[in-house]
């Protein structure tokens, strides 16, 4: 609980040139830990997974020339707090036509939490076959994590109080801006 | 977001349009392997049903199988109801069992109405007497969307018996919503006298200019009541054949809520044609009631 006194403040923690060299450093470790990111597919958690998969998909196509399939994967059926809120509209969920049967499913989402979204994509995943691995990839890692789950690739790593906030902005999604910032929390 | 489905007046443009969009990523599912959804796991649907039916109720109880929910099928045959208990008494005893929801199908119009304000869980109406059947509009509805790719602006016809019809009823209201022009057609003895919507006697006439042919079943018990001379008579002039099919523009469909009488309302080759969507309707339904179930349940009670 914040104190009465404590202002809410907001820093930006990346701004758009740095989203921009982190995204491309993402693509680079995807590109190395996978082997050319052979029998690769992305899949993004809406709403600003979407837009993060397709910019890491472009990229590694800019690097190497190599077009890896895209897709979305909604999650909301699959959360486990559902009852504790009023009813979330569905995102969009996109396999790519290439499916995810003996494929390496690499997730993106933009932040990095309590762990509970990746644990309900897993499940999620599991209707929609059966992948040989999968790997997570986030912009915004925060800490507090309520479950065993850690990303394979983290674009910043930023220590958070639990009353902060972290707000990710993308072009795509949020009238043309990219940026990362945190707000909230004691001064 | 709304606690109770009972008539398809209760939607506005924007939640009818959220349940259409739902639908269409439950639809999405149905082409999985795995058909099964986590999402209402230890919720009650009961399916309260007074009257026959067959689709609507597996439609209702497959819809929230899918959804993990565990489903109680209530009918009235072979209950108390037959030993004359009243529906008040049947609503309480739902409730002390903990249902989440009731889907209710019942003779007398209002019923749903009524049983909502008896119980604390979400009543969908699955049709009552000759009043509603809003999530059969809902099914129309989305059926019309996806093969066609919107509603704004569509002619649609609905054909036959408009007054004791709840899926006319349910229709002229929710598409009327969402932007489309319906045109009701079908014998004066047969449509209502405040329609809420455009009326022609003459089915030939409607036809170059519909996008959307719905034909409504014939009630066998309605041939006695002398709406209309005789079938052979009511077939000739507003039965949908291969002949008045042809009428129709190059993209419009054929619906039929079923089940349908062949020959009589619609042809068996106007049936089995590619325009119809008699089928997918069916397919559809199971989509359409899992956005219903999940949009009433599947946030905070």
């Amino acid at each position: 609980m914040a104190s009465p006194h404590a202002q809410k403040t907001a820093r930006t923690v990346l701004s758009a040139a740095d989203i921009q060299r982190v995204v491309d450093r993402m693509a680079h470790q995807i590109l190395e830990k996978t082997s050319g990111a052979t029998g690769t597919v992305l899949l993004g958690i809406p709403t600003r997974g979407v837009p993060l998969a397709h910019r890491l998909a472009g990229r590694i196509h800019a690097f190497e020339d190599i077009d890896v399939p895209v897709g979305s994967l909604d999650i909301t059926l699959y959360r486990d707090d559902l009852r504790l809120h009023a009813t979330r509209a569905l995102g969009k969920t996109e396999i790519p036509g290439s499916g995810i049967d003996g494929r390496r499913v690499i997730l993106i989402d933009d932040v990095l939490f309590s762990g509970r979204t990746v644990r309900a994509a897993l499940d999620a995943i599991n209707d929609v076959g059966r992948p040989s691995s999968v790997q997570l990839a986030v912009l915004v890692d925060r800490g507090h994590r309520q479950l065993p789950i850690r990303a394979d690739y983290v674009g910043k790593n930023i220590p958070t109080a639990l009353d902060e906030s972290v707000r990710v902005s993308l072009a795509e999604t949020d009238d043309g801006v990219d940026e990362v910032k945190l707000t909230g929390g004691p001064r | 977001m709304i606690k109770h489905l009972l008539s398809a007046a209760d939607l506005d443009a924007d939640t009818a349009t959220l349940i259409l969009d739902t639908a269409g990523e439950m639809a999405a599912l149905a082409e999985r392997e795995v058909k099964k959804l986590p999402t209402l796991r230890g919720r009650t649907v009961v399916n309260l049903f007074y009257e026959d039916s067959t689709r609507t109720r597996i439609s209702f109880e497959a819809a929230a199988k899918r959804l993990s929910a565990d489903v109680i099928n209530f009918s009235a045959k072979g209950s108390s109801v037959s030993k004359g208990e009243s529906l008040k008494d049947t609503a309480l005893t739902l409730q002390a069992m903990g249902a989440d929801a009731v889907v209710i199908r019942h003779p007398a119009s209002g019923a749903p109405d009524r049983l909502s304000s008896w119980v604390d869980g979400s009543v969908i109406n699955a049709g009552d007497g000759t009043h509603e059947h809003p999530t059969q509009a809902l099914l129309d509805a989305y059926t019309m969307r996806s093969r066609l790719g919107k509603l704004d602006g569509l002619n649609v016809a609905i054909v036959g018996d408009v007054l004791h019809s709840r899926v006319a009823r349910s229709n002229v209201l929710l598409l009327t919503t969402l932007g489309a022009k319906v045109t009701l057609v079908g014998p004066p003895t047969l449509i209502p006298l405040s329609p809420g919507a455009a009326v022609s006697y003459d089915l030939d006439s409607v036809l170059p200019g519909a996008d959307v042919v719905m034909m409504l079943r014939v009630q066998t018990e309605r041939m006695q009541d002398s709406y209309f001379p005789s079938a052979r008579e009511y077939s000739r002039r507003y039965g949908l054949d291969a002949a008045r099919m042809r009428r129709l523009p190059e993209h419009a469909i054929v619906m039929h809520p079923g089940p349908m009488n062949r020959g009589m309302e619609i042809a068996p080759e106007v049936a089995d044609s590619k325009r119809s969507t008699i089928v997918e309707q069916v397919a559809n339904g199971v989509s359409a009631r899992m956005a219903v179930l999940y949009l009433l349940l599947g946030g905070k009670a």
